[in-house]
């Protein structure tokens, strides 16, 4: 029976039944579901099931095979250690709204038609835009406004793409594209607004440090590597990706260093590590593809980790800004302890998870002779310690003490913590078990002797160079512009622009068009010659004072004091009519020549 | 975890810690000539690349983001307001 409802539709009705429930039983099921989720995800036949006929298309909800159910595996297990995270959470909206969120990202994830993956991640984009509007401070719902419109446009010019594309070829399955025509761009941009990609990227900075505590843990999961996943099944192998890849890469790390708030010092870091994968789906070799999901899934463990730490700490002290934090270390040690896994983990330490995973996208690159790529991608390596590996725990937990004395956050949260950082060194540990679920056979072996202390000496020294430079690195009370400038600062501009010069522009011409030319035509009537005479000197004062002149007004307006109005006298009712005939006549003649 | 912590926040024990800190990063650099390489490239083959390379890619990036920072990026608080 479980296998005909897929995990995604679990997670969708689930989420729904959940505000029926209360108590230990609510708890109960919040736990369950994404359990039962796995379970039915295991009993998915392999290959398209889930066929619904739609029109004159077969729409496809499960789409079985190696590449989905990675990723499909990685969010359930996030997605049960973010419900655990969350149990202490009253507000059961938020759960709701995240449930349904993580079952719209598996519905696209399994999506095996155009049709399919549009509704679903329009679904996604609607659901967590909640939990961003959900803390209900100014900035929050000022956030979320900013995000839905955003993510309303990237699905906009997604769905012309697929529209295109469908009318093209006739086909709505879901496979490789690559870049060819319009339709491929315009399906291109859509999945890029949701990875991330600068100069496309502003809407996850802004949006996910203003959720709330358990809402940022959820986004940061699911949105943009749903993205990394439509991208390495429709364009794995577009070389634009691997320059798109580098610059969000180095993009994250240089804005991530001048942050100051550690929810988005962590969301700048999502960036940079998306760009890793972004990298590995643009050289599109078996291992370079490996890599890439294999990061993927690394990465939404050990990403959901910091931000759970991040997230405990704003929720035991309320704040979130590295100048008002420090010196935790002592009140938050568990807290503290497992943050540190996440942070070794994103920087790639030997038996941790990035570790076996971001290196087998370095060594594609190196085994392609992609050289420039190589060296930046390490030097991007060295830079993920520099900012996510030591600032974000050396700032929040150690660097001077605030004073702040909180207790440790509750078990609930430790426990959701503590599934991912288990799992982070499970698979530093054990790479074979990722390995084997990948979608191309693996030929890599990470723990070499070479390998391990090169990257050490990598690491030791980034670290060393952080130290050294610390004086450099002092948090400031500054926001950092990004493109969300565009259109924050300029929506105000565009109104500004309204504002004055387009109504003074409406003013002059209604004045010019309502008033200045219908008087002069009814003064010409009156009296034509002092009328056109009135005129002449009008447009000559005017082109006076444009050249510079001094324009003499004095004799215009005693032109216009002393305008003589009706000097000619009315014609009699005879002369009129007479006047009219000749009118006729005259008419009559030429309409006569024409014919 | 506690009694971890205050163990690790004795003077000390901090100045300790600093010294094995200090000794693997020496350490590192002294098995550089003495390990087995199977270098990609030609730049893999220097004494210690990655202690160089790992230390300057940070000093550069730092540089750069502090120069963009004060110059452009970086704006007070209530600038959006």
């Amino acid at each position: 029976m479980i296998s005909f409802i897929p995990p995604s539709g679990i997670f969708i009705a689930g989420a729904l039944l959940l505000p029926l429930f209360k108590g230990k039983w609510r708890s109960l099921l919040i736990i369950l579901l994404p359990v039962l989720a796995f379970i039915s995800m295991q009993f998915l036949p392999e290959g398209n099931s889930g066929l619904v006929k739609y029109l004159e298309y077969i729409l496809v909800f499960n789409r079985v095979d190696r590449l989905s159910l990675v990723f499909g595996n990685v969010f359930i297990i996030m997605a049960w250690a973010g419900a655990i995270y969350s149990l202490h959470e009253k507000d059961i909206s938020q759960i709701t709204a995240a449930f349904i969120y993580v079952g719209s990202a598996l519905g696209a994830v399994f999506a095996g038609d155009y049709i399919t993956l549009y509704i679903f991640w329009e679904a996604m984009a609607f659901s967590s835009v909640y939990l961003i509007a959900v803390r209900r401070t100014d900035k929050a719902k000022a956030a979320s406004f900013r995000y839905i419109l955003v993510h309303l446009f990237g699905g906009m010019l997604l769905l012309a793409g697929i529209i295109l594309h469908i009318g093209n070829t006739g086909s709505i399955e879901f496979n490789f594209l690559g870049l060819n025509g319009l339709a491929s761009y315009l399906i291109l941009l859509g999945f890029a607004i949701n990875a991330a990609i600068p100069p496309l990227s502003a809407w996850l900075s802004d949006a996910y440090p203003e959720a709330s505590v358990i809402g940022t843990v959820f986004l940061s999961a699911f949105t943009t590597k749903t993205a990394v996943y439509t991208l390495a099944r429709a364009f794995p192998g577009t070389d634009i990706l691997v320059w798109a890849g580098i610059i969000m890469a180095l993009y994250g790390i240089v804005f991530a260093i001048l942050e100051n708030d550690m929810r988005r010092i962590l969301s700048y870091s999502i960036i940079n590590q998306v760009g890793f994968m972004v990298v590995g789906i643009g050289i599109g070799t078996p291992m370079a593809l490996n890599g890439a999901v294999s990061h993927a899934f690394a990465h939404i463990l050990y990403k959901g980790l910091l931000m759970m730490s991040a997230g405990a700490v704003l929720y035991t002290t309320g704040r979130s800004k590295c100048t008002e934090l420090g010196g935790l270390y002592k009140s938050m040690p568990i807290t503290l302890s497992l943050c540190l896994i996440g942070a070794a983990s994103i920087s790639a330490f030997p038996l941790t998870s990035g570790f076996v995973t971001k290196s087998m996208i370095t060594a594609a690159a190196a085994y392609g002779g992609l050289t420039t790529i190589w060296m930046l991608l390490t030097l991007a390596s060295a830079g993920v310690f520099l900012h996510a590996g030591i600032k974000f725990p050396y700032f929040v937990f150690f660097a001077q003490d605030n004073g702040l004395r909180p207790e440790e956050a509750p078990v609930n949260m430790l426990i959701g913590m503590g599934i991912p950082a288990v799992l982070c060194i499970f698979i530093g540990v054990f790479p074979q078990t990722l390995y084997q679920i990948l979608p191309f056979a693996v030929d890599y072996v990470p723990y070499t002797s070479y390998h391990v202390i090169t990257q050490l000496q990598l690491l030791m020294f980034s670290g060393l160079a952080f130290f050294v430079l610390l004086k450099y690195l002092q948090r400031t009370n500054t926001i950092t512009l990004d493109t969300d400038w565009f259109y924050r600062r300029g929506g105000q501009i565009v109104l500004n622009f309204v504002g004055t010069p387009l109504v003074q522009l409406s003013n002059n011409l209604s004045k010019t068009f309502l008033e200045t030319i219908p008087v002069f035509l009814i003064r010409l009537g009156e009296n034509p010659t002092a009328a056109t005479k009135i005129g002449i000197d009008t447009l000559l004062v005017w082109g006076n004072k444009k050249l510079g002149r001094k324009p003499s007004y004095k004799k215009l307006l005693r032109q216009k004091k002393i305008y003589p109005r009706s000097q000619i006298k009315p014609l009699s009712i005879g002369a009129g009519v007479a006047f009219i005939l000749c009118f006729f006549v005259m008419v009559f003649l030429i309409i006569l020549n024409i014919i | 975890m506690k009694r971890i912590m205050a163990f690790m926040d004795r003077p000390d024990i901090r100045k300790k810690t600093r010294w094995i800190l200090i000794a693997i990063l020496i350490g590192l650099v002294l098995i550089d000539p003495f390990m087995e390489k199977h270098p990609v490239f030609a730049v893999e083959k220097l004494p210690a690349f990655y202690a160089i390379y790992g230390f300057l890619s940070c000093a550069l990036i730092v540089a750069i983001s502090k120069i963009i920072g004060k110059v452009w990026l970086q704006k007070r608080e209530d600038y959006y307001d």
